[in-house]
C-alpha cells in the first residue's frame, strides 16, 4: 500500500511540473505581451520595452519559468501588473468565495446523489428508480449556466427569495449564505445527475453478486446488506467520479460566477485574460487544476485502500 | 417507445432544423428590427423578439447550425487524433504506449473548459478557437477508449492468425481492430457530441465561442441574461434548444450501445 502511495505521489508531483510547464507555454509563447497592453497601442517601443525591462518580461523563457516557479514554492505568486500589486492576497480573498462556492456544491451534489441513487438501485425497474432515472436525463441535458438563469428567473426576479447576484463578503455570514445559495444549487444539481447514475449502476452492480447472497443467507434484512456490503462494494467506481467531477465542478464555478456575478476566482480569470495580467492568470489555472490533479490522487490512494486490487494497477 | 428511436428522433429534428436554416428562415437570423423589439410571440414572430427586434425563431434554427458545425468537427478532431494515437499505443506498445497513456491521464485531470479557456483568451475569442479547444479536449478520450479497446481485440485468436499468415501491424489494425471496436467508439462519439454542444454553448455564453453576427445558443442566453426582468422569455428557448439537443444525442448514445451491445441488453 505505502509503495503504491509513493509511486502515486510521485506521479503526482511530475504532473504538476508538466502543467505548469504547459500552463506557462501556452500563456508566454503569446506574440505582444504585458506591457504593450498596459502602455497601449500609442506608446513608442522604447517605452514598451523599459518597461518590459522592468518588469523582467525581457528575460529569457526558461528564466522566467523558473523565477515563477521557485517564487510560488516560497507562496510568492508574483506581481499583478494591472493591479499593481502582489497576487497571492489577490488570488486569496477571491478564494473566499470560490472555495464555500464549491464545497457547498460538491454537499449538495453528494447528498442528493447519494440519496437518489441508492432508492433507484434498491427499487430496480420501479415507478421511482425510472424517474430518478428520467430526471438524471434531464441533468445532464441542461446547462449548468442556464439552470442558473432559471434559478434567478425564478427565485430572484420572481419570488424575491434570493439575492439574483453579487456578493455581499463575509461580514454578514447569514447574507453571504444566502446569496451562495442558487450559485451552489446551479452548480451542484447538475453534477448531481452524473453522481446519481453512477451510484445507481455501480449499486445495481453490487446488489446482483453472489456475497449479497450470502449476506441475505446469514439472516441480514435487505437495508442493512445494501448498507454493510454492496455499498462498501460500490465506493471505488463513485468516488472515483466523484473526484474526476470535481474538476468539472472547478471549472462549472468558473462559468456560476459570472452567471451570478460573485468576486471569485473566475471572474478574476475573466479579468486578467482581458487585461493580459498573464501571470495572474497562470496562477489562477494552476490553483484551479492543482487541486484536480491533487484529488485525483487521492482518489486513486483511497480507492486502493478500500479495494486491494487496483494496487497492482 | 425506447430510447434508441426518442433520441434518434431529436437528433434528426436537430439535424432538420440546422438544414432548414441554411435554405430558409423566418427573418434573416442576425436582421436587427429595433421598433419591435421585446414583440411577444405572435404570427410574426413565433417566439416573439429579443433585445434588438431580432426574430428568436430564426436565431433559434440558425443556432442549431452552429452547435451541429461545432459537434461535428470538435468530435472529429478528438476521433481523428485520439484512435490514431490509441491504435498507436495498442500496436506499438512499450514507452509509446506508456506515453500516450501518461499523456492522456494528464489531459484528464485537466478540466475541458478550462483548457478551453486558456486556449481562446491565448488565441483570442472565436468559433474556431472555441471547436479546437473542444476537439483538443476529445483527444484523450478516444485514445484511452481505443487503445484499451484495441488491446482486447489484438489478444484474439483472429489477429494472432492474420499475424500468421504475414499481415503486417498497419494491415492488422485498419483490417481487424479499427471494425471490432467501431461500436464503443460511435457510441463515445455520440456522447462526446453531446458534451462539445454544452461546452460550446458555455464558451459562447462567456463571450469566448461564437461573436456577432454569428448566432449561438449560449450567446444569446447571455443576451437574455441581461433582459431577465424586461423579458424573461428570452432566457427560455435557447436553454430548451441546447438541452432537447443534448437530451436527443444522450438517449441516441444510451440507446446505441444497448443496440450494439447485447450482453448489455439481456443484463438489463
Amino acid at each position: 500500500m505505502l509503495s503504491y502511495a509513493a509511486r502515486r505521489l510521485t506521479i503526482l508531483v511530475a504532473t504538476l511540473g508538466f502543467a505548469s510547464l504547459i500552463v506557462f507555454a501556452a500563456l508566454e509563447v503569446l506574440p505582444g505581451n504585458a506591457a504593450e497592453t498596459m502602455l497601449g497601442a500609442s506608446a513608442t517601443p522604447e517605452t514598451v520595452a523599459a518597461l518590459a525591462h522592468k518588469l523582467g518580461l525581457d528575460q529569457p523563457f526558461g528564466a522566467r519559468y523558473l523565477s515563477w516557479i521557485g517564487g510560488a514554492l516560497h507562496g510568492d505568486l508574483g506581481q499583478s501588473y494591472a493591479y499593481n500589486s502582489p497576487i497571492a492576497p489577490l488570488i486569496g480573498a477571491k478564494l473566499a468565495v470560490t472555495l464555500p462556492l464549491t464545497a457547498f456544491a460538491m454537499l449538495i451534489a453528494a447528498g442528493v446523489a447519494l440519496t437518489a441513487g441508492v432508492y433507484a438501485a434498491d427499487r430496480r425497474g420501479k415507478s421511482g428508480d425510472l424517474a430518478i432515472m428520467g430526471f438524471s436525463q434531464l441533468g445532464l441535458a441542461i446547462p449548468n449556466f442556464w439552470f442558473g438563469i432559471l434559478l434567478v428567473l425564478t427565485f430572484a426576479v420572481r419570488w424575491r427569495l434570493f439575492p439574483s447576484g453579487g456578493f455581499p463578503g463575509w461580514g454578514d455570514p447569514l447574507a453571504a449564505l444566502k446569496a451562495l445559495v442558487l450559485p451552489a444549487l446551479a452548480l451542484g444539481l447538475v453534477q448531481a445527475a452524473i453522481l446519481t447514475r453512477v451510484t445507481r449502476s455501480a449499486l445495481v452492480e453490487a446488489l446482483g453478486e453472489d456475497f449479497m447472497r450470502t449476506a441475505r443467507a446469514k439472516g441480514l434484512t435487505r437495508r442493512r446488506a445494501l448498507w454493510r456490503h454492496a455499498l462498501p462494494n460500490a465506493a471505488p467506481p463513485i468516488l472515483t467520479i466523484a473526484g474526476l467531477q470535481f474538476s468539472s465542478l472547478i471549472a462549472g464555478a468558473v462559468v456560476i460566477e459570472n452567471v451570478f456575478v460573485l468576486p471569485g476566482l473566475g471572474r478574476l480569470i475573466f479579468q486578467s485574460i482581458s487585461n493580459r495580467d498573464v501571470l495572474v492568470v497562470e496562477d489562477c489555472v494552476m490553483l484551479l487544476a492543482g487541486p484536480v490533479i491533487l484529488v485525483n490522487t487521492g482518489v486513486d490512494i483511497v480507492a486502493a485502500a478500500i479495494d486491494p486490487r487496483l494496487r497492482a494497477a | 417507445m425506447n430510447t434508441l428511436r426518442l433520441g434518434a428522433i431529436c437528433v434528426g429534428v436537430l439535424i432538420l432544423a440546422a438544414l432548414l436554416s441554411l435554405m430558409w428562415t423566418p427573418y434573416p437570423p442576425a436582421a436587427i428590427d429595433v421598433p419591435h423589439r421585446f414583440a411577444l410571440p405572435s404570427a410574426a414572430h413565433w417566439l416573439g423578439s429579443d433585445s434588438l427586434g431580432r426574430d428568436v425563431a430564426s436565431e433559434i434554427l440558425a443556432g442549431a447550425r452552429v452547435s451541429l458545425l461545432v459537434g461535428v468537427i470538435a468530435v472529429g478532431i478528438g476521433v481523428g487524433f485520439g484512435v490514431a494515437l490509441g491504435l498507436l499505443a495498442a500496436s506499438v506498445k512499450g514507452w509509446l504506449e506508456d506515453a500516450v497513456m501518461k499523456a492522456s491521464d494528464f489531459a484528464f485531470a485537466f478540466p475541458a473548459l478550462l483548457l478551453a479557456i486558456l486556449l481562446t483568451s491565448t488565441y483570442g475569442p472565436g468559433i474556431v478557437n472555441a471547436i479546437i479547444a473542444i476537439g483538443v479536449a476529445n483527444v484523450p478520450v478516444f485514445a484511452k477508449l481505443t487503445r484499451a479497446a484495441g488491446n482486447s481485440v489484438l489478444e484474439r485468436e483472429y489477429v494472432l492468425a492474420a499475424r500468421a499468415a504475414g499481415r503486417g501491424p498497419t494491415a492488422i489494425a485498419f483490417e481487424h481492430v479499427l471494425p471490432n471496436i467501431a461500436a464503443p467508439l460511435i457510441v463515445q462519439a455520440t456522447i462526446q457530441f453531446a458534451i462539445a454542444i454544452l461546452a460550446e454553448a458555455a464558451l459562447s455564453y462567456l463571450g469566448l465561442g461564437a461573436q456577432p453576427p454569428m448566432v449561438s445558443w449560449g450567446r444569446m442566453l447571455a443576451d437574455a441574461q441581461t433582459w431577465l426582468y424586461t423579458a424573461p422569455r428570452l432566457a427560455v428557448f435557447p436553454g430548451l434548444a441546447i438541452a432537447f439537443s443534448v437530451l436527443g444525442l444522450n438517449l441516441l448514445g444510451d440507446g446505441l450501445r444497448d443496440a450494439l451491445d447485447p450482453k448489455l441488453r439481456a443484463r438489463r
